[in-house]
């Protein structure tokens, strides 16, 4: 066998044991994702009834309480980044992260000082990378995200946004995340949680809607101070199933090109080999007639 | 009659939801009792069961942990980030 027809072959195989990899795991997100769109879908109701809620309050605004005011000064700004612990997901983790640069470039811009918090992997990579300082990190767990994990985010930077400014707190909370669109796209999003924004996306109640006068047990404070981590941690909880979901979505993607262009490697390397080996044929023919013709000449 | 419109949802699903004749919670300040045309409120669950009887007479209890309950216009909405149906 002539040494091009042997790399053409090599070629092949290595193509097709690449092909194997990304074909299974197109199969394993294909599966995952139905489970996280579920589980997107089943937390609906949940983060629709906190937000409802909230908003119920924030229109009731004679009360004057950190969740609906707008402080006057912001000093610190702290910026949730929501990315995968793995890769192969295409563009997933640099949009999202492009995004967060984008929002922290704008932040700084405004004079304020940027925390960031980091969930999944590759965020964390990202940052340590290029020696950028983050607050707190959590790894592990994006593939299904449990709701502890968001409870423990939430707490952390509810209770840094109840700090003083003086003592290191934040005034505002962004978190950025990849929403799922659709199949094929995964939009990264960027939502600042506190001071509190109703305009929103999917929950936001209808503007037609009034909404009621609520009556208020214990106080209204209390009610209010009770409320304000349920509605951080089931929009970050949300945010979570979200990014979870496109994460499925965005490496379903990249795995089917993957292995579309595998089957395109093998076969153009097919064909090359092909061709190699019959010029190889032609070749030890042309040789063999030539060696006859010699002989019978020389006779 | 009027009849609530009550739907029980934890963090991860919603665990009942369906029409009621009365709904029994513990707040904060102690049990509250909801009928139709209670007037809207907002209010801290205390740990503890809430109980919904059923139009059709079925008693459904779940346990409640770290939620509220909201009422309007007769929906009523017990939100909890941990409970399970007992």
């Amino acid at each position: 066998m002539g040494a091009q027809l042997r790399v053409y072959r090599q070629k092949i195989s290595s193509a097709k044991t690449t092909k194997k990899i990304t074909r299974a795991m197109e199969l394993i997100s294909a599966s995952r994702i139905q489970k996280a769109k579920q589980r997107v879908a089943a937390s609906g109701p949940y983060s629709r009834a906190v937000t409802r809620a909230v908003s119920a309050v924030a229109t009731f605004s004679n009360v004057d309480h950190v969740l609906t005011t707008e402080p006057e000064t912001v000093d610190r700004a702290a910026v949730v980044i929501f990315s995968s612990d793995r890769g192969l997901a295409g563009a997933f983790n640099t949009n999202v992260l492009r995004e967060a640069g984008e929002l922290g470039a704008r932040l700084e811009g405004e004079g304020k000082e940027v925390v960031y918090y980091l969930v999944g992997r590759k965020a964390a990579a990202y940052f340590a990378f290029r020696k950028r300082d983050a607050e707190q990190i959590w790894t592990g767990g994006t593939d299904s995200p449990a709701f502890e994990i968001a409870k423990e985010i939430g707490d952390a930077v509810v209770n840094k946004f109840l700090q003083p400014a003086s003592e290191g707190g934040v005034d505002e909370i962004h978190i950025v995340y990849n929403r799922l669109v659709s199949m094929l796209l995964q939009v990264p999003e960027v939502v600042r949680l506190l001071p509190l924004e109703i305009v929103e996306g999917v929950e936001a109640p209808e503007e037609s809607e009034i909404l009621p006068l609520y009556e208020f047990e214990p106080e209204v404070d209390k009610v209010l101070d009770a409320l304000l981590p349920v509605y951080i941690e089931s929009r970050i909880f949300n945010a979570m199933l979200q990014s979870a979901a496109a994460k499925h979505a965005a490496t379903q993607k990249a795995m089917k090109s993957a292995s579309d262009n595998a089957d395109k490697l093998i076969n153009d390397y097919t064909r090359l080999a092909n061709n190699a080996r019959q010029s190889e044929i032609t070749q030890q023919i042309s040789e063999i007639v030539g060696g006859a013709d010699a002989l019978s000449s020389a006779k | 009659m009027a009849v609530l419109k009550v739907s029980v949802v934890s963090a991860d699903q919603e665990l009942w939801s369906g029409e009621a004749s009365q709904l029994i919670a513990r707040t904060t300040e102690g049990e509250i009792g909801i009928l139709p045309g209670h007037e809207p409120l907002l209010a801290i669950l205390a740990k503890g069961q809430v109980r919904v009887t059923a139009t059709d007479g079925a008693e459904i209890t779940a346990n409640a942990d770290n939620g509220f309950l909201s009422v309007e216009n007769n929906t009523v909405t017990v939100v909890a980030s941990s409970a399970e149906l007992v």
